[in-house]
């Protein structure tokens, strides 16, 4: 299995919404550059006749009442708590579109 | 003001039915402690003065008024617990140890939290970790290292860093950890407490700030067998939140036990004094008529591999949601560990990797869930180191990440499989620093470890030690 490259850092960093300085670049290509050869030994197992799991439980299809009660929701002033970018008790969010019309 | 802090919830009780102190005089203690010595252990994040002291008077009015009825009704009565700070604590500060979250107040509790709660217990603080639960050495938190009460200049074991620390150095009676490759055992370990990696599916965990969620788990923590035996029995269980677990009656078995000596755990890399400590262990439990057998789990050599795959990728799943709209700040906040975790994870599943990288660690993972159930077959349980070596220094391995990961090599089987893991104190190293080992056993067989504990602990006639501050 391949290393990875100094742009493929910056490209995962972009598909992770991170921003990275310089030396956070060229750090975290070294160490992840060799965790990732630590890891490739998983090359030499054989998995050819092999299920992945996913999960331990063995559950599957596990479902609940779609209640709507006072006890288990949270009230709109609850949701909007943990944060003081309000507009009418909508949450703000940056402008992602680039022009305005 | 109390000068001897009850080591055991039985104490705890004992104590308080026979008017010995009041609740409100451990508050007063626990708190005396934690202001005179945690500036240097620096085990919470935040301290809950307030709560205590209101649910103190709450509990002394209990007692004065129905005595011992009241502890029937609240099992764990009086009883001060920490929790670490990945559990949302309604009205009380959770910052998962992350900048991220500095000044995150929840308007909710996680299930474990609040079943504590309910059964008693008193909340004095939040407790730190490394961020997010990423680390195994207390020092990746943006609040500053743990450190390790038996000696300052070692780590306590993380994440659950301060869950260990605080108990060693008798800040509470119980605490909470979470377990994802060795989280709970780990500090446990290198701090001489006990502490339960419960099966995967045992104890909810709705309301704690996920990790990697088909790893996991909810561990309690404390002095003794008996003590996390207890708080198990208060928070496992459905809650209806948690999807993943199962309602089960709990048993264990009154013929022989038989346990198994991996040998992949005993190999090259495990230190002299943690071999020779587990030998002792082995030898005790002969002495009681348990029966020993030589097992193999040979793929245990790629389990941190496999940990090292599925873990990031869930992780870089589970912290998108960090956009610091909602609540928290922005993801420039994230600090070094969980940003290289998030690229990792992005990275094994990303196009044309996720074949090779998640999908192939998902099978091999599929590898070691057989060989273990195969090894409970024949065995009981399985004994084996938690960590290869005793504590390690603060630093010493703080800038190879590498390095750092394997620490918990022991630790990943019991994740990956979902199996049940206690971490047990058995002594000391020849410097003073804790030594201990883990017992696994078959998914839902935490009774049987409990008994295996206790009846280890009753041999020696342990005795919980704390850290001289």
């Amino acid at each position: 299995m391949a290393s990875i490259k100094i742009s493929d850092i910056r490209h995962i960093a972009k598909l992770a919404n991170l921003s990275l300085s310089k030396s956070q670049e060229s750090r975290f290509f070294t160490q992840i550059n060799s965790v990732i050869e630590h890891i490739n030994v998983l090359c030499e197992v054989d998995t050819s006749d092999v299920e992945p799991t996913s999960q331990t439980t063995g559950l599957e299809n596990i479902y609940r009442e779609d209640n709507v009660d006072a006890i288990s929701m949270l009230k709109p002033n609850q949701v909007t708590s943990g944060t003081d970018k309000i507009y009418n008790d909508f949450f703000v969010v940056d402008m992602i579109l680039s022009e305005k019309i | 003001m109390i000068m001897d802090i009850p080591s055991t919830i039985n104490e705890t009780r004992d104590g308080l039915l026979s008017k010995k102190y009041r609740v409100v005089d451990l508050i007063n203690a626990y708190l005396a402690k934690i202001a005179r010595y945690d500036g240097q252990i620096n085990s919470f994040i935040t301290v809950c003065e307030e709560n205590a002291y209101k649910v103190a008077k709450k509990a002394d009015k209990l007692i004065s008024e129905f005595g011992e009825k009241a502890f029937q009704d609240y099992p764990l009565l009086g009883c001060v617990v920490a929790h670490k700070d990945v559990f949302v604590t309604e009205g009380i500060r959770t910052t998962a140890a992350s900048k991220v979250l500095d000044s995150y107040v929840p308007c909710y509790s996680a299930t474990a939290v609040t079943r504590l709660d309910n059964a008693g217990a008193i909340c004095i603080g939040k407790l730190n970790c490394d961020a997010w639960a990423h680390g195994s050495s207390g020092e990746n938190s943006q609040f500053g290292a743990t450190k390790n009460p038996w000696n300052l200049k070692y780590v306590p074991g993380g994440s659950s860093s301060g869950s260990g620390a605080a108990l060693a150095a008798d800040f509470c009676l119980l605490s909470t950890g979470t377990d994802t490759c060795g989280s709970v055992r780990l500090p446990s370990n290198y701090c001489g407490v006990v502490g339960l990696k419960p099966t995967y599916g045992a104890i909810s965990r709705y309301g704690v700030i996920a990790m990697a969620s088909s790893l996991d788990t909810v561990g309690p923590m404390a002095k003794t067998v008996e003590d996390v035996e207890m708080m198990f029995q208060a928070i496992s269980g459905p809650d209806g939140k948690d999807a993943t677990i199962a309602s089960v009656k709990y048993q264990s078995k009154n013929s022989s036990f038989k346990i198994g000596i991996p040998k992949e755990f005993f190999g090259e890399g495990l230190d002299d004094e943690v071999r020779n400590n587990l030998d002792s262990v082995i030898q005790i439990y002969k002495k009681l008529g348990v029966d020993f057998v030589d097992v193999s789990l040979p793929s245990t050599k790629y389990a941190i591999s496999v940990y090292y795959v599925i873990q990031p990728a869930e992780v870089s799943s589970n912290l998108a949601r960090y956009d610091g709209i909602r609540y928290g700040n922005s993801r420039d906040a994230f600090g070094d560990e969980a940003k290289r975790r998030i690229m990792l994870g992005t990275y094994v599943l990303s196009s044309g990797y996720y074949d090779a990288y998640y999908l192939k660690a998902m099978k091999v993972r599929t590898l070691i869930r057989k060989e273990v159930s195969d090894v409970f077959e024949k065995v009981d349980a399985v004994i084996a180191p938690v960590a290869p070596t005793p504590p390690f220094k603060i630093g010493a391995k703080a800038n190879d990440p590498l390095q750092m990961y394997l620490t918990d090599i022991y630790a990943a089987t019991a994740n990956l499989s979902g199996i049940p893991s206690i971490a047990i104190p058995s002594g000391f190293t020849k410097n003073g620093l804790p030594l201990g080992f883990q017992l696994m056993g078959p998914r839902f067989s935490e009774s049987l470890l409990f008994d295996l504990g206790k009846k280890y602990h009753k041999e020696i006639s342990y005795k919980p030690s704390v850290a001289k501050l």
